[in-house]
């Protein structure tokens, strides 16, 4: 249940950024979080529906955008997406296996909807 | 899978502004159909809409580990030239033990010091202070994973001047200690033989993040039915770039090139500080 810390983070960084912005409420919370960044989405979401409480983000809305996982192939030098939840990265084209993630560790806020 | 794989551009920067004339027909950046994070949907709604017209947006960009990462780069830092690891696997795969052997069998050759985490009792602290370590416990709680901010806490109470190892044992669980970074040098992450031969696919990220996989109890592997082929194949394919140790730390078996690579990443730690203050002053 990392989720917690996760969104008690979260909302300390979105409270600051709506402050800095003059604003007294945030009605959207947009993450951005990896496909490898092991967060549950229920458990994120019953986080933040008890940590919200009592925060400029009380009534916000919680929005998520799930980013698939990418590496990098040296051999054929590209990018591939992972086609599995198991971070596999074998890559399609030559089948070697890639220790290079480009893309999926994500926990990111990427922006706020706030109003006066 | 089936359908074609969209190519997805690194998001670094993009800006939500661009989404707006259309996000109600095709958000950007939603994953393609079939893909692994497809199967969760994403939840992108239209910004400062009719729904909403009070609303304006405010960019963040800023990751949720960003004070984490902070401390964990002053630990690093404070941390000077001991070889620094973060020991992760599942309750009961033979954290304690294998560092017991370490200490041990050390003993003389280097100076071992450790911060172990766990939800609660100081045993391990306990164990380790018996193999010869000085050994802080952390007791967290309630909370499942070791973050940087703890660890500085419990460093205070070390000598970490010409302290060779640190070692931190997090707490039991293959999942949430992943995203914190304690500052150290290497993630050291294990399974023994008990736990099934697939467990690197089924903590992806964990295993994904390890310099070193370690594969404790291989004493018993006969008896358990290990499927040794099995298991490195599932690690090979989800960390291809780690060192991979198996060994027993009841018997000692194989123990010894885990020892060498300490030594060996000491040595190397050493001589990269050493470099650096040369070119300093």
């Amino acid at each position: 249940m990392h989720e917690f810390s996760l969104v008690m983070s979260m909302l300390d960084l979105a409270e600051k950024a709506a402050r800095a912005d003059g604003a007294r409420r945030i009605s959207a919370v947009h993450l951005e979080i990896g496909a490898l960044a092991g967060v549950v989405p229920e458990a994120l979401e019953f986080a933040f529906e008890g940590a919200r409480v009592g925060t400029m983000a009380e009534h916000a809305r919680l929005e998520v955008t799930y980013l698939p996982a990418i590496a990098y192939c040296a051999t054929c030098q590209s990018e591939f997406e992972l086609d599995n939840r198991f971070g596999i990265a074998v890559c399609p084209s030559c089948d070697t296996p890639s220790a290079d993630l480009r893309q999926g560790r994500e926990l990111q806020l990427a922006h706020l909807e706030v109003e006066e | 899978m089936s359908g074609p794989t969209e190519t997805t551009a690194p998001v670094v920067g993009t800006s939500v502004t661009d989404t707006r004339g259309s996000a109600s027909a095709e958000p950007p950046r939603v994953p393609a159909a079939g893909t692994a994070a497809s199967t969760r949907d994403v939840k992108v709604s239209p910004h400062g809409t009719a729904a909403n017209p009070g609303a304006r947006v405010v960019q963040v960009q800023k990751s949720l580990m960003v004070h984490n990462d902070g401390v964990a780069a002053a630990n690093r830092a404070s941390f000077r030239g001991s070889l620094v690891l973060n020991v992760v696997s599942s309750p009961g795969s033979g954290k304690t033990a294998l560092l017991e052997r370490t200490v041990r069998d050390l003993n003389g050759d280097l100076s071992v010091a450790i911060v172990v985490g766990d939800l609660e009792t100081d045993n391990d602290a306990e164990r380790l202070h018996a193999a010869g370590a000085p050994s802080v416990q952390i007791v967290t709680g309630t909370v499942c994973h070791l973050e940087a901010e703890m660890v500085a806490r419990a460093v205070d109470q070390l000598d970490l001047d010409g302290l060779d190892v640190l070692v931190i044992e997090n707490v039991g669980n293959l999942v949430c200690p992943a995203a914190w970074d304690l500052g150290e040098d290497l993630r050291v992450t294990m399974l023994s033989v008990t736990e099934g031969e697939d467990k690197p696919l089924k903590y992806p990220r964990i295993f994904k993040d390890a310099d070193a996989v370690v594969i404790n109890k291989i004493d018993i592997a006969e008896v358990v039915g290990f499927d040794r082929g099995r298991a490195l194949d599932a690690v090979r394919k989800v960390a291809p770039g780690a060192h991979v140790f198996e060994l027993s730390a009841r018997t000692g078996e194989g123990v010894g090139a885990w020892l060498d690579y300490l030594r060996e990443r000491r040595r190397l730690k050493a001589s990269a500080i050493a470099a650096a203050a040369t070119d300093a002053s």
